[in-house]
């Protein structure tokens, strides 16, 4: 019979003392974008660039862009929708990922 | 190794008459401890304090079973409380009271060996208030030599400090009525 | 050698806490505290200490305050007692896993119910399994000795873990004895300032207390078992560099008139003084008995206490804290446990004695006594036993 195998992800002799985190904005490293069932679409066409998708998205996935409209990173997008909801334009809609 | 017991009630200083002691004691060289029986300070409820004093480090946390002296700060104690309770033979009871010896030995049948002070009436007039520990201190010093008189004088300046002096008066002016009754 | 002085013990270890030089002092100042703080506090607006007293709401916000100070690199310090240390009890496991050398002062007293402030040792008990290296005075002078010790220990780069100083309340921290004391610059001589591995810093910044998935809280709490065991050489190697420096020498196991000893009593923090005259008593009556006791208590000095039991034919534990419902108080459980597989053991008789501030005399070791050498002679006794419960 095949071994169970249990996931460790470190040697202890390996963990830091008091298992702290020494390398600072390491939580960056962590791409969350696969968590992902939906997507936002934006029509920059609605769009007022008023930034409340920027202030709300609690992944900071959204950043401004040059030309004033503000972008999401697919890498750190879960497709929570939050943006969706407060965007006071109704400019942005969330599609299945799979479409 | 002396044993002593202070009865007093919650309030009267029935501890830091233990503690001054102990620090004369420790200022002499000696080894000492003092510690009071343990418990909420209930103002006016009857406590108990202790004394050891020995050449030798003291080796021991129990509580004063058998003191060799007993301390009445307030002579209502007598009533509710049998000071002589553990007493050694050969013991000393020393008694903060108005009365005379004969009196006190006939109403609570006290047979140990007894020294008499009224203790009220010094603190009233030096300290203006009926709190006799340090007055009671002079005569347990000179009614059994425990420390010398002036050992307990760096500790009581330390501990009463502006009031330390009235405190030194009340203790001497007991020193001096207070028979050596060892 | 300095002069003894006449002082109360609980200031003492205020007086040795200044002598550490400490950054930052937070402690919940009501009962059940004791006269530590509330003299440490003095000191401290008096001047003559130079660091920040926090009075918190709460022992909670005591280990809170003290694990963030010691996340920033400050020399940290707490006292409490009883239900205090048993309202930081969240908190108190998260200082080792940070590996914050905070050192705390415990004057032992014992948990309600019913109410009580009187002098047992449930309160630590509660807290063996906590990771924090635990020791136990039995004098004043040990208080004090003990207390820069734990600094010294908590602090070494090996260590990293805090310390817990117990003494017993009342019985131990409201006396007035007289205690050799030392200043800051002679403490120096010890106890160097503090290097943290790691700290909070804007400048560097790091993360502190992160969330121990299963991936990784086994290989966490690993870490911390290794740190807490492998401190048992550095609690000795300090002992022995305070030994040379002031004279005054400490072991993990203390024994008194043990050698060729029939019977053994083991004890912990100051009814030892008592139970050392009670073996002199009873020494003087022809009865071949010693005493042994635990100074350190975590890590277990289980090495230590094998070799000292060595040719001893009847141990007599006496436990001043109740394990309810198991077989006796922990200190015999686990004095049991270490001997469980030596190929020579004596026999071991359990007793708990002085429970909240019940007086433990030379009577009641006399008692143990007795009953353990009749146990002993019969091959058996009962389970554990309580001493000086009044019967109908």
């Amino acid at each position: 019979m095949a071994k169970k195998k249990i996931d460790a992800i470190i040697a202890w002799q390996d963990l830091e003392l008091g298992m702290a985190m020494t390398e600072p904005g390491s939580s960056a490293k962590l791409k969350t974008g696969d968590w992902r069932s939906q997507h936002p679409v934006v029509d920059q066409d609605k769009c007022i660039k008023c930034g409340l998708c920027w202030i709300y998205c609690p992944d900071m996935s959204y950043s401004p862009g040059k030309d004033g409209f503000y972008k999401w990173n697919a890498n750190y997008c879960k497709g929570c929708g939050i943006c969706a909801l407060e965007c006071p334009k109704g400019a942005i809609t969330m599609v299945m990922e799979e479409e | 190794m002396i044993e002593i017991r202070v009865h007093g009630r919650g309030g009267q200083g029935a501890v830091t008459s233990t503690e001054l002691l102990a620090l004369a004691a420790i200022n002499e060289g000696k080894y000492a401890q003092a510690f009071p029986s343990f418990g909420p300070e209930r103002r006016g409820a009857p406590v108990m304090a202790f004394t050891r004093i020995s050449d030798k480090p003291i080796r021991t946390r129990e509580m004063v079973y058998t003191p060799d002296i007993v301390v009445v700060l307030d002579p209502t104690l007598l009533q509710i409380v049998d000071v002589t309770t553990g007493l050694k033979k050969d013991g000393i009871v020393i008694l903060n009271t108005s009365k005379d010896e004969k009196t006190i030995r006939k109403t609570f049948g006290i047979k140990a060996k007894l020294a008499t002070i009224d203790a009220t009436d010094i603190a009233m007039r030096n300290l203006g208030l009926p709190i006799t520990n340090t007055t009671l201190l002079g005569s347990l010093i000179k009614a059994c030599d425990v420390i010398k008189l002036k050992s307990i004088e760096a500790p009581l300046q330390k501990r009463f400090g502006r009031i330390a002096e009235k405190n030194w008066n009340a203790l001497k002016e007991a020193y001096s009525k207070t028979p050596n009754i060892q | 050698m300095a002069k003894k002085i006449g002082i109360e013990v609980s200031l003492a270890v205020s007086e040795a806490v200044r002598a550490a030089d400490v950054d930052l002092i937070a402690a919940y100042p009501i009962t059940p505290q004791t006269h530590i703080v509330e003299h440490l506090s003095e000191l401290v607006a008096d001047g003559k200490l130079d660091a920040e007293f926090v009075p918190v709401e709460s022992e909670h916000t005591a280990m809170s305050l003290c694990i963030g100070s010691s996340a920033a690199g400050a020399r940290t310090y707490t006292a409490t007692s009883s239900q205090g240390l048993a309202l930081m009890h969240e908190i108190l496991y998260i200082a080792p896993a940070l590996r914050m050398p905070i050192v705390m002062t415990l004057a032992n007293r014992s948990l309600s119910g019913p109410i009580s402030i009187w002098n047992d040792h449930s309160d630590v008990m509660t807290e063996r399994d906590s990771c924090w290296i635990q020791t136990f005075a039995e004098n004043g002078q040990e208080a004090f000795d003990l207390t820069l010790h734990a600094f010294k220990v908590a602090e070494h780069p090996d260590v990293l873990l805090p310390v817990m100083v117990n003494l017993d309340g009342f019985t131990l921290s409201h006396v007035v004895e007289p205690i050799e004391m030392m200043t800051q610059a002679e403490a120096k001589k010890y106890l160097k300032p503090y290097k943290p591995k790691l700290t909070l810093d804007t400048k560097h910044p790091i993360t502190m207390g992160g969330v121990g998935l299963p991936a990784v809280y086994t290989e966490a709490k690993k870490q911390y078992e290794t740190a807490i065991t492998a401190s048992k050489k550095v609690i000795i190697d300090e002992w022995k560099e305070f030994g040379k420096l002031y004279g005054r020498h400490y072991k993990p196991i203390e024994t008194y008139k043990t050698k060729g000893a029939e019977i053994v009593l083991m004890t912990m923090g100051s009814i030892s003084e008592t139970a050392m005259t009670a073996v002199d008593g009873m020494r003087d009556k022809g009865i071949s008995v010693g005493l042994m006791r635990f100074r350190l208590w975590r890590p277990f000095p289980l090495q230590e206490f094998q070799r000292a039991v060595k040719g001893i034919k009847t141990l007599a534990v006496v436990d001043r804290a109740i394990s309810y419902g198991s077989q006796g108080g922990p200190v015999y459980m686990e004095v049991k446990s270490a001997l469980y597989n030596q190929k020579e053991r004596p026999q071991i008789f359990g007793f708990v004695a002085g429970l909240g501030g019940r007086d433990v005399t030379t009577d009641t070791f006399e008692e143990i006594v007795t009953k353990a050498t009749r146990y002993a002679k019969k091959g058996k006794g009962p389970v554990y036993e309580m001493i000086g419960v009044r019967e109908k």
